[in-house]
């Protein structure tokens, strides 16, 4: 840790008018002990060449809590020492230069119970614009018990949509309807039909799917429903179909949101774009109608992708289960969409466990209790196929959404095959993997062992069995597993 | 038609031998076994007919097949039979995989209603089918 120098004994001057180092006016206390009930939160800080790290970080703090850019002697008509964030910590960030790693303590009282709105408008309002400052991440952050109790959490959750579904043991299957542009809702409905009977659970609409000229959201919705019940009554399985509601204002968004409801959808899908309050709108109105709520992170990257500047997914995951979606896109490791290894384990982890220990490996700087929250469930969608089955189960675990939108669609033999050649090579994998067998290493020769009663398999194989998305991650983790955990 | 419920239905029935190392690894999971029948395969046909307890404290696959050919002794080839393992620790509670192990000799399927409500609008009903000598 760098400089324990604290600004004790500064309390006369620290209220003359001017301009005082924000590591002066109390943002930075390096033997401060955070408390049970702090909001905690650790930025990685790239200072502009000449400013000092501690007062960069001490300047994080000030700019995402209580302070201005001068001395305000209205502070002291306030309990100003509690509302301060206080910056305990900097780090240098392992082999990166000029960056540093910032672990900030904020006291519960400044945020309001059940709003990320607030709580974003404090930690990534007016700082991440802060001039001294090259760049600025928001890498990690850990609720109290007290604050996440604020929250709703997912609406339906993983244990009562796998209940209402009546789909246990094994991934969800799903598929994107493409071309994502241009269908009639007659024939977009024609794709459902066909991957859903073919032996997907879910279709569902892109993120950019709404309301356009070739399919307004009213046949959309009408003909997809009739596709959802006729595979049903061809398969005697549940299935659904992510109807997104997304629209211009809440008012259209209730609209549609009723529309799908009132047809029987069983889910409704909404894009990240939408807003934070927005999402926990809809998430009330999912709890409040028994539906479940689909998020598609339309726009992350944006600000997620970089490792220098922005917000780390695994905020905006941790975010969102508070905000009460029930999936989300978390990666697919293997497939076309940037994604670690490490980090996504550490995204699937905050979505589905009970309590997060920190793992520096996997990019969890706090230990995180979720108090008996809903769990969220993952979706890896882009770019995967049915070659890649025993990767993915073994990387992703069981509870999670698998899309293959390609992978269905573009089978040769039509969409239908091509569900049905994912559902065979899903089944066989768990069977394989419940029978004993070391499906990392076998796994190929299991899935070629399933095409053997199953033509379409074959062809899937056949057709995609050489294709990988093999770049490297510009978002890795900066810690190798031996290193030692943050306090 | 094939009623596709299940983890396995996609994959040829399985034999007893397979059925064992499913049940298998649900004991070593700690899971809780169930054996249930039903004639009426409606996917929200949540309570089928318990044969039966769930079995808590078995730890022999055997003991389980062995409840599982009773049960089929009674209604194999002319109901529905499916196997369940149950988690009961916290945060799941719940059934964590649910498999056919039977099958009528003749799946009737459903019928699927259209109740059209004015408008475009339907309201789908689904209803399976009876089936033969249930």
């Amino acid at each position: 840790m760098l400089d324990k120098k604290s600004p004790a004994g500064e309390k006369r001057s620290r209220y003359s008018a001017g301009v005082m180092e924000y590591r002066e006016m109390g943002y930075w206390q390096p033997d401060y002990e955070p408390k049970d009930t702090d909001i905690l939160a650790v930025f990685r800080v790239t200072p502009q060449d000449g400013v000092d790290p501690i007062e960069a970080a001490a300047a994080v703090a000030g700019e995402s809590s209580t302070a201005t850019w001068t001395v305000v002697w209205t502070d002291r008509l306030t309990a100003c020492e509690k509302y301060r964030a206080k910056c305990y910590r900097v780090d240098p960030v392992p082999n990166a230069p000029g960056s540093y790693f910032a672990f900030i303590a904020y006291d519960l009282d400044l945020f309001e119970p059940g709003s990320i709105a607030n709580l974003s408008a404090s930690i990534i309002g007016n700082v991440f614009g802060f001039k001294p400052l090259k760049a600025l991440r928001l890498e990690d952050m850990r609720f109290p018990v007290a604050y996440v109790k604020t929250f709703q959490g997912p609406a339906t959750g993983i244990v009562v949509e796998r209940e209402r579904l009546d789909k246990f043991g094994r991934p969800l299957l799903g598929a994107t309807v493409k071309p994502k542009l241009g269908l009639s809702g007659r024939n977009y409905g024609r794709v459902v039909y066909e991957a859903l009977k073919g032996g997907l659970d879910f279709t569902k609409d892109d993120e950019n799917i709404n309301s356009q000229p070739f399919m307004h959201w009213r046949d959309r919705f009408l003909y997809c429903m009739e596709a959802v019940a006729k595979a049903e009554a061809a398969t005697g399985e549940v299935k659904g179909t992510y109807l997104n509601v997304t629209a211009a204002t809440m008012e259209d968004m209730y609209e549609r949101a009723e529309f799908a409801k009132d047809l029987g959808s069983v889910i409704i899908m909404i894009d990240l774009v939408v807003g934070y309050t927005a999402i926990q709108s809809m998430a009330k109105w999912a709890r409040k109608n028994d539906t479940i709520l689909h998020l598609h992170r339309a726009g992350h990257s944006t600000y997620t992708r970089q490792k220098s500047h922005g917000v780390s997914f695994r905020v905006i995951a941790k975010w969102m289960r508070l905000a009460g979606v029930d999936h989300i896109h978390a990666g697919t490791v293997v497939g076309k969409l940037e994604g670690d290894p490490n980090n996504v384990r550490g995204y699937y982890d905050i979505c589905r466990e009970d309590y997060n220990p920190v793992a520096l490996e996997h990019g969890i700087f706090f230990d995180q209790h979720w108090a008996s929250l809903n769990k969220l469930m993952p979706v890896a969608s882009g770019g995967i196929h049915a070659g890649q089955m025993h990767q993915l189960i073994d990387l992703l675990g069981e509870d999670c959404v698998l899309q293959f939108g390609g992978g269905t669609i573009g089978h040769p033999m039509g969409i239908e095959a091509g569900a049905t050649a994912n559902r065979v090579a899903l089944e066989a994998i768990i069977f394989a993997r419940n029978a004993g067998r070391d499906t990392h290493a076998e796994g190929p020769q299991i899935l070629e062992e399933a095409a053997k009663n199953c033509l379409p398999l074959r062809q899937a194989l056949d057709t995609w069995k050489d294709v990988t998305f093999d770049y490297s991650s510009t978002d890795t983790p900066d810690f190798v597993p031996t290193a030692t955990a943050a306090q | 038609m094939r009623v596709t419920q299940g983890c396995f239905s996609f994959l040829p029935d399985l034999t007893d031998a397979q059925i064992r190392t499913q049940v298998q690894y649900c004991i070593d999971k700690g899971w809780a076994v169930n054996i249930e029948f039903t004639d009426d395969p409606h996917p929200r046909n949540t309570y089928w007919e318990m044969w039966g307890l769930p079995m808590f404290d078995v730890k022999d696959a055997a003991a389980i097949m062995l409840e599982l050919d009773a049960c089929r002794k009674v209604h194999g080839g002319r109901k529905y039979i499916r196997l369940s393992g149950f988690d009961s620790t916290h945060g799941w509670e719940s059934v964590r995989i649910s498999f056919m192990v039977g099958r009528p000799a003749e799946e009737p399927g459903f019928i699927l209603i259209r109740n059209e409500l004015g408008g475009q609008a339907i309201q789908y009903t689904l209803q399976a089918r009876p089936l033969a000598g249930a």
